[in-house]
Parts: structure tokens; C-alpha cells; sequence
């Protein structure tokens, strides 16, 4: 990627590096694209120069899990537009899930991709590969050649393998290439034609119901696998009080688990699905107090290992349609961050620095990047943010193509200022957007 | 101030009550006597062999409906078909966006077919005459009477629509913006016409 | 005679989507206005001018005859034009929407829509998209609130009152928005409604319905002041939730054998059409305790106060907009 020869001084702020144990106010110089000097008073001329007296510098973010929709659905979002919206939300790297149209489940739909990602300019583009071949759940995709054209992981989100003897077969499959498998757990004999949580809401709404069993089956079923293959294995958006346990189970055993959680599991239960608002209805559906209290332990005993969107952008036609009809999916990557803060820091489950760390290095440990910290000599991908600035979601402003997001008029807190990315400014919240 | 009496030119005397601007026009002895004279005259004028039937409006033509036809019962020697119109279905102001809302809907409940019979039809006041309008309209499409005569209470004489009354208990005319209401022992505890 | 009424208390809803958010004073207040017009089958002219010069759309996204009827028959009663609109399916995401297709016809100049779909929660959408007034005719496996008011209407005409009766709701809990209208109607009205059919009928955390829930009809039916059997909707069940029609009409079909064990005053309902000799027997549908065609009859008087309803709400909204 293109990097800037401009020097960046990023003056008194509150330096966070989690991956490297710091928390310590001072400065920070960027030059040639590189962290060069951080901490205590630099004296340096420099371009550009950014006073970050009571903010947060830290490394910028990275999403494990978003939905670009390029190619296939380019009227709903794309590479260039999906990165620019993950500038704004503080996301420095971003991991593409491979459901697009076609499906990228071979090696040129990969650099494809990458490709898309170096043009547009905005943040680092990565992308995980399909399982199976058109994500059919039959036939093992090119794992291999997908793995070498830089595939940071398989899965075949949106649907989770049904066949229990070719997801073993994928297991082992990849063991061969030291990648990572992961999963959208989700029986689909149990969750059928569910559209919103099981419980006493879908009941009195007359929906479908997707009983959380089945997305703790298959998270039991893939456990028992990786016992065997020992592949890295990374449960996608869990959203249950039941798959917190087997996660906590199998990484006790000490097997190469991780997993993820998304703002809207850590925030919304399935009251929200009451009027029928189609903003709500995402996959895994949102699920009861129990579970966002099971999930927020998790997190707070250093069971999960990032947090990641999940970020489904939609159109407004199809978010219209019926609840019962209508896609799957929330588009929150730009306001991700303080979504975070609310469900975390604001209630003190975590901290800032911990906060910080579920958004950096350890996602970025989960596909092996060299990425998340900011020591000296470390490529210059840094955030500034403002934790206290408080402001008012508002979707119309929002720079990804697509507007389907519930939190619409929220109070938010905590703010990105500035994303920086290879030494070069790319996102700043004073300046119109270009 | 206190409620007082004063004297009107029709020689009657009223009960004032200042305090909520409210006037009795008629009293229950009034009301009654009216009633009783009104019968005489509906009788008087029946031709042997008309097949009459009272159908009173919702609600207070109602209960005086079935006064008169207990009245009339005694003076004819037989009993009267009774009925209620319920005409809220047939106003003209239904589906005016200025108009009033109308009462809840109840529903007429008129046991006998109206068709041939000499219908007469009760109202508590004749206003603008858009009410009986409204219930003529409903008679008609239960059946197709011989006649319908209108006996009200208090006419205040507006008149809107051609309508007129046969019987008119007692004529009135009050200022635009006063509206006179009718209480019945049997609706509202006691029989008295006020006007505010 | 005059019944009284609590003036204080005014119909406000332009639209009827369910009954869950009804209170026990709008269901009465439907009730009686329902009452209102039972004499109207009986009159010369059988019609009254409270709707003219309005329009109702009949949306029908899945098949009906006799809701649709209904709906008409009584939207014509009361002197309203209707518009017959079908459509099997709306599930492509890609071409026009609902709310597209309800946009269009509103900009025909509609007053009401009477909207039956496949999806729960369409009739709400349709309401927050649209202007007109919005009538449920049933959605999904969300509500289907004529039909329950219907039944209870029926209940209320034969026994009096609903309070303190016991009402067993029998057969597909899961798939049937008839149960649920009902059980939110009669639970209002005071009734004990018991939940009745196999576990695998039953959606999730049904215990925490305001109901009683039974495996056994055999052991409850006793005890019921009013039993209504629901249909079976093969096109609806998913899997095969009971091994077979002779099993599910064993445990499960009102038989003239059953029917020994039942109250001799039991109100047999049947929200139609009946599957004869499946959920219930010919000989129980037509006999003495069968109130069925009483049910269709009386669907007529509660459809024309909804109807009414609706637009009077409609036109008040009016009178109060700007």
C-alpha cells in the first residue's frame, strides 16, 4: 500500500498499545510510514501536527468481520465505499467475509479484492476465502491457492457447514496450511426458516424462531473436530449463554479456539424485534438479557478474543420488505466504536485499555497479521480518539452506501478523530469528507 | 350569587342558576303535561283502523317514545308497537371531516316491520332537522311505512332542511351559540329542559 | 333497550392489527358496535350509507374465501366501494415490494385496506408506510383478530359473558394466528384458555402465555365451557410434527366419543374450513353443540363495526390534522 513521506506528530495524547503493555501519556512521531519515536516530549518539526491532549492514540482498529457486498451487490456496498466508512469508524484493517456474488471461493476472486482494496485507498483490506466451493457446504474449495494469494481465513459466513464429515474433512484439510477456519454455527435442521431469536417474543410476534441450540450444536460438533485435526478454529459472532460455556470449555482444554462478539449481541435482545423493524433482524438474531450478561463475563474474564461488527449493509428497499422476507444483517462499522464503549467500558465491564485490545492486536493475532501495535519501527496504522466527546448516531451521515443500522439517534460516546493509516491521514472528523 | 327566580315573558317561572349559566326551560311537571297533551292530540287525530308504531331516536326520543306509547296505549284501549332508531350510520356529518363525532353506534332495535304502518317518530329536540332526515332515511330502508309523523319535545327552530313537526311540544328560540339539553328520569335521574 | 354506555370512552384506532395491544374496553367496545349491526340481515334494505364514497381494498396475499367474503359483504353493507387485489407471493425482494404495491393503490385514493399475508407483522408495516387505515385479515402466524373477536362475539351471544369460562383451543399452536387473537380476546374477557394439542405444536416458551397448556385433550375436555378446534394447515406444518392423521385424530379429533365426556352445554367453534373427520367429526361439526355457521354469520356483524370503527378513528385523525 501507498505510504506518505510526511512526518505526523501526535502531541500529549493518552498512548494506548495494549499489545506491548503501554498506557502512558506522551508523544508520538510518525515518519516514512513507520512509528519512529513514542513517548515523552518530542521536539521534532513535523507537517503535520495533531494535539491530542486528553485523547487516546492508539493502534488502529481491526474488524475480523465485515460484509463489503463487491462483487455482486455493489448497490448495497462496496470495497471502496465499505473501507471509507471503516476509516471513519477508526478500522485501519478490515476482513471481508467471502459471501459476495460470486462467492470468493478461488484465488483470482481473492486478489480480486486486494486489488479493489488498493484502489480505493482508504483502509487495509483483507479477506477470507470460502469453505466449499459457491459456500455449498459439499466440495472443498482451493483452500491452498486461496491461502497463497493471501486469504487470511476460511469460512462460509452466512451459513454455517452442515456436513459434519466435510467440515472434519475442511478441519484437516487446512491444518496443511496453518490457516484458520471459521464458522457461522448454525444447525440448519434446528434453526430452519427462522427470523429472530426463539423465545416468548417470536412466539407472540408469530415468527419463526431460531432456537439458540442450534447455533450451540455446531459449536459443540466443531469443538469435538478440532480435538482432532487441531486446525485453528474461530467461532464467528457467538450470541449465546450456552456457546460462551463450550468456548470457555475448549479453551480450558487448551485447544486452538478463538472467537468473536458483536456490538449488536452485547446490546439488543429480541424486545427489539417487537414492531416488527426490520433493523433488528440480523443473523445470529439478537437474543435475551441472559445472554448479553453471559457475553459481557466472557469478555470480562478474557474469554473472547475480538470484537468484530459483523457489518451487513442492506438496501433500503429490501429492509423494507417484511420482517419474515427481508435480509439478514446491521450496518454499524462507523459507529462501532462507542457502540463498544457503551456495552463495555460505559457499564465497566472493561476498560479502555482492554477495549483496546479487542480491537487490536488480539484480532489481529486471530489471522496471524502483523498488526495492532504501535511500537517503534511498527507500520503507522494509528487512531485518535476522543473518549469522552459525546454525539448523536446519525445514519444519513453515515459514509457507507447503505443506511440499515437501529442505532439511529442513539447518544453515543466516544469519538474517532483521526485515522491514520501507514503514516498517512485519511480519515479526519474536522475536515468535510473528501 | 345564589340560584334565583325570575319571571319570563311567557309568564312561566324558571329556575336560574347563574353559576353555570344553565337555565331550566321545563320542568318535569312541564315536560309531563306536555307529554299527556300531546298524547290527546296524536289520538284524537288516528282514523280507526291506522296500525300506528312509536319509534323513538337515539337516546333520549328513546325514552320518550316509549312514554308515549304507553300513554297512547291507554287512550287507544291497546298496546303499541315500540321501537329505537339508531341513526348514526345515516348522518350527514359521518364522513365530514368538520363535523361532530357522533355517539357510539348501538344499533336500531325495532322488533316489527315497519312496512304499512303509520310510524311515529319521536325526537327529544328538532334543531336543524338533519337528525330526522337522517331517520327517515333509516325507516325507509327497514320496510315502506304508510306515513311517518314527527312529535318532538322542544322545537328550537333552526330548520336547515324543510322538516317541520306534527307535534311540537314547546317552540324556543334561543341565541346561536346556546345549546339545549334534554335530561330524562330514565337517562339522567330527572326530567328537566336546560339551556346553556 | 338503551344500554349504558361510558361516554368518556372513544374508539381511537384508525387501524385493527392484533388484539395483544388491545385493552378488555376495545374489544367490548367492538363487541357491542358489532351488536349493533346483527339486525341488518334481517332488514329490507340490507345496507346503510356509513362508508359511501369510500374505498376498501381487499389485499389478499394468500388464498381465502370466506374472510374475503366476509370483509366484502360487510364493506359493501355499509355502502363502501371494494377493490379486489391478489397476489400469491411478495417474496421477491427484487421486484415491487408492499409497500410499493399498498403506495400504488393509495395513490388510487384508498381508505382502508383489509390486508391478509404470509408474513407476521405485515399489516404493521403496511401502517407505518401508509396513510389509510389498515385491517388485519390475518398475518402469518401473528394474528388473525376478526376471526378471534368472531368467536368471542359467538361465545358472548350464547353464554352471556366470557368471564370465568374455560375455553380449550385445540391442535397447531405454532403455525395458527386464530389461537393466538384468541387467547390475548379471551384472556381480556376474563376466560381460562387452555392451550391443547402435541409439544410438537406448541412455539417456544408457550408456559409464559397466559394460558394453561395440555398433551391431552381426553383429561381436560371435561372441564370446557367451550372447545375450538382448529384447523389443520398441512401447508403450514413443517416436518411432520405427528406421525400420521389416524394418530393426531386419535389423541386429538373431536369424536362423537369424546363428545360424551364433554359438557352437555359445550360450544363446539371451528374457524373453518373444516377438515371433516380429521380435527373433528362430521356428525360433532353439524350437531346440537356446533355453533360454526353461527360463527360465519356472526363474522359479518364484526367485520362492519370494525370497519365502522376504523373509519370514524380515520375521520377524527383528520379533524385533528393541521
Amino acid at each position: 500500500m501507498h505510504t506518505s513521506g510526511n512526518k505526523i506528530l501526535i502531541r500529549n495524547g493518552r498512548i494506548l498499545d495494549p499489545g506491548n503493555g503501554v498506557d502512558r501519556v506522551g508523544d508520538l512521531m510518525i515518519s516514512d510510514g513507520k512509528i519512529v519515536k513514542l513517548g515523552g516530549t518530542i521536539a521534532t518539526e513535523c507537517e503535520i501536527t495533531i494535539d491530542a491532549t486528553g485523547k487516546l492514540v492508539a493502534p488502529g482498529l481491526i474488524d475480523l468481520h465485515v460484509h463489503f457486498r463487491e462483487p455482486g451487490d455493489e448497490e448495497e456496498e462496496t470495497i471502496a465505499s465499505g473501507s471509507a466508512a471503516a476509516l471513519a469508524g477508526g478500522f485501519t484493517s478490515v476482513v471481508c467475509m467471502p459471501n459476495t456474488k460470486p462467492a470468493i471461493d478461488e484465488a483470482t476472486r481473492v486478489e480480486y479484492i486486494h486489488r479493489m482494496g488498493r484502489q480505493a485507498r482508504k483502509s487495509f483490506i483483507y479477506t477470507m476465502g470460502a469453505m466449499t466451493k459457491n459456500r455449498e457446504g459439499k466440495e472443498l474449495a482451493e483452500m491452498g491457492l486461496m491461502t497463497a494469494a493471501g486469504a487470511v481465513g476460511f469460512t462460509d459466513d452466512g451459513e454455517g457447514v452442515q456436513d459434519t464429515a466435510v467440515m472434519l474433512r475442511a478441519l484437516k484439510y487446512a491444518s496443511m496450511f496453518d490457516t484458520l477456519i471459521a464458522q457461522h454455527c448454525q444447525d440448519n435442521s434446528l434453526v430452519g426458516k427462522g427470523v429472530m431469536n426463539s423465545g416468548y417474543n417470536s412466539t407472540v410476534l408469530g415468527l419463526p424462531g431460531m432456537d439458540p441450540l442450534g447455533e450451540e450444536l455446531m459449536l459443540w460438533r466443531d469443538v469435538q473436530l478440532v480435538k482432532k485435526s487441531r486446525t485453528r478454529y474461530h467461532a464467528q459472532h457467538i450470541s449465546t449463554v450456552g456457546a460462551v460455556k463450550i468456548i470457555s470449555e475448549a479453551k480450558a482444554e487448551g485447544l486452538p479456539v478463538t472467537c468473536e462478539v458483536t456490538p449488536h449481541h452485547l446490546l439488543l435482545t429480541d424486545n427489539s424485534c417487537a414492531d416488527y423493524d426490520t433493523n433488528f433482524k440480523v443473523n445470529p438474531p439478537v437474543r435475551t438479557s441472559k445472554d448479553i450478561q453471559a457475553l459481557k463475563q466472557a469478555i470480562k474474564d478474557g474469554l473472547v478474543d475480538a470484537l468484530a461488527t459483523d457489518h451487513a449493509p442492506h438496501l433500503k428497499s429490501e429492509k423494507e420488505l417484511e420482517f419474515l422476507t427481508a435480509p439478514f444483517g446491521i450496518a454499524s462499522l462507523e459507529c462501532a466504536l462507542p457502540l463498544y464503549v457503551k456495552a463495555l467500558v460505559e457499564p465497566g465491564v472493561i476498560g479502555w485499555p482492554e477495549l483496546i485490545g479487542l480491537l487490536t492486536y488480539k484480532p489481529a493475532r486471530v489471522i496471524r497479521i502483523h498488526k495492532g501495535t504501535i511500537a517503534e519501527g511498527d507500520r503507522a496504522d494509528v487512531v485518535v480518539i476522543d473518549p469522552n466527546k459525546e454525539y448523536v448516531i446519525d445514519v444519513t451521515k453515515f459514509v457507507s452506501k447503505s443506511h440499515n443500522c437501529p442505532y439511529d439517534g442513539w447518544l453515543a460516546k466516544g469519538k474517532v478523530e483521526k485515522t491514520i493509516i501507514a503514516g498517512e491521514l485519511r480519515y479526519n472528523s474536522d475536515e468535510p469528507r473528501s | 350569587m345564589t340560584a334565583g327566580e325570575k319571571e319570563n315573558p311567557s309568564g312561566r317561572t324558571e329556575k336560574l342558576i347563574y353559576e353555570t349559566g344553565m337555565e331550566v326551560i321545563l320542568n318535569q311537571q312541564q315536560i309531563q303535561g306536555i307529554l299527556q297533551t300531546m298524547a290527546d292530540r296524536i289520538a284524537s287525530d288516528l282514523d280507526q283502523g291506522t296500525v300506528v308504531a312509536v319509534v323513538g331516536i337515539r337516546s333520549r326520543g328513546e325514552v320518550l317514545a316509549e312514554r308515549l306509547a304507553n300513554m297512547l296505549e291507554s287512550r287507544l284501549g291497546h298496546a303499541l308497537p315500540c321501537g329505537t332508531l339508531d341513526i348514526t350510520l345515516y348522518r350527514d356529518d359521518l364522513n365530514d371531516p368538520q363535523g361532530r363525532m357522533p355517539p357510539a353506534f348501538q344499533g336500531t332495535e325495532i322488533p316489527f316491520d315497519v312496512s304499512g304502518k303509520t310510524i311515529l317518530l319521536v325526537d327529544d329536540v328538532l334543531d336543524t332537522g338533519r337528525s330526522v332526515r337522517a331517520a327517515m332515511d333509516a325507516l325507509i330502508d327497514l320496510g315502506r311505512p304508510k306515513a311517518i309523523r314527527l312529535a318532538v319535545l322542544v322545537d328550537r327552530g333552526r330548520h336547515e332542511y324543510p322538516i317541520q313537526a306534527d307535534y311540537t311540544g314547546h317552540k324556543l328560540q334561543i341565541p346561536e351559540g346556546k345549546t339545549i339539553a334534554v335530561h330524562l328520569a330514565e337517562t339522567d335521574n330527572k326530567d328537566q329542559v336546560i339551556v346553556q | 333497550m338503551a344500554r349504558l354506555h361510558d361516554e368518556t370512552f372513544r374508539w381511537w384506532r384508525k387501524h385493527l392489527l392484533g388484539l395483544r395491544d388491545l385493552s378488555r374496553q376495545e374489544i367490548e367496545t367492538i363487541l357491542d358496535t358489532a351488536e349493533g349491526f346483527e339486525e341488518f340481515s334481517t332488514r329490507s334494505v340490507k345496507k346503510a350509507p356509513a362508508l359511501r364514497g369510500k374505498v376498501v381494498v381487499n389485499m389478499f396475499f394468500e388464498d381465502s374465501t370466506r374472510t374475503r367474503n366476509s370483509f366484502t359483504l360487510a364493506a359493501n353493507r355499509l355502502s363502501a366501494d371494494v377493490i379486489e387485489f391478489t397476489k400469491t407471493s411478495s417474496s421477491v425482494s427484487k421486484g415491487e415490494t408492499l409497500i410499493d404495491t399498498a403506495r400504488n393503490l393509495e395513490a388510487m385514493g384508498i381508505d382502508i385496506v383489509v390486508i391478509r399475508h404470509n408474513a407476521g407483522g405485515a399489516p404493521k408495516l403496511l401502517s407505518r408506510n401508509i396513510n389509510a387505515c389498515i385491517v388485519n385479515a390475518g398475518d402469518g402466524f401473528n394474528e388473525h383478530p376478526t376471526q378471534a373477536l368472531l368467536d368471542t362475539y359467538t361465545i358472548r351471544q350464547v353464554k352471556g359473558s366470557l368471564e370465568g369460562l374455560k375455553v380449550g383451543i385445540v391442535g397447531d399452536i405454532t403455525h395458527s394466528r386464530v389461537a393466538r387473537s384468541n387467547i390475548w380476546a379471551m384472556t381480556k374477557l376474563g376466560a381460562e384458555v387452555t392451550l391443547i394439542g402435541p409439544p410438537t405444536l406448541m412455539p417456544a416458551k408457550v408456559n409464559e402465555l397466559p394460558v394453561k397448556v395440555s398433551y391431552s385433550l381426553d383429561s381436560v375436555i371435561e372441564n370446557l365451557d367451550v372447545i375450538n378446534m382448529l384447523r389443520i394447515q398441512f401447508e403450514r406444518l413443517g416436518g411432520n410434527p405427528f406421525p400420521s392423521i389416524r394418530e393426531y385424530s386419535h389423541f386429538f379429533g373431536l369424536t362423537v366419543e369424546r363428545m360424551r365426556k364433554a359438557r352437555p352445554d359445550m360450544l363446539v367453534m371451528h374457524p373453518g374450513p373444516i377438515n371433516r373427520g380429521l380435527e373433528i367429526e362430521s356428525e360433532v361439526a353439524d350437531g346440537p353443540n356446533s355453533v360454526i355457521l353461527r360463527q360465519v354469520a356472526n363474522g359479518l356483524a364484526v367485520r362492519m363495526a370494525v370497519l365502522f370503527l376504523v373509519n370514524q378513528a380515520a375521520m377524527e385523525e383528520q379533524k385533528y390534522r393541521v
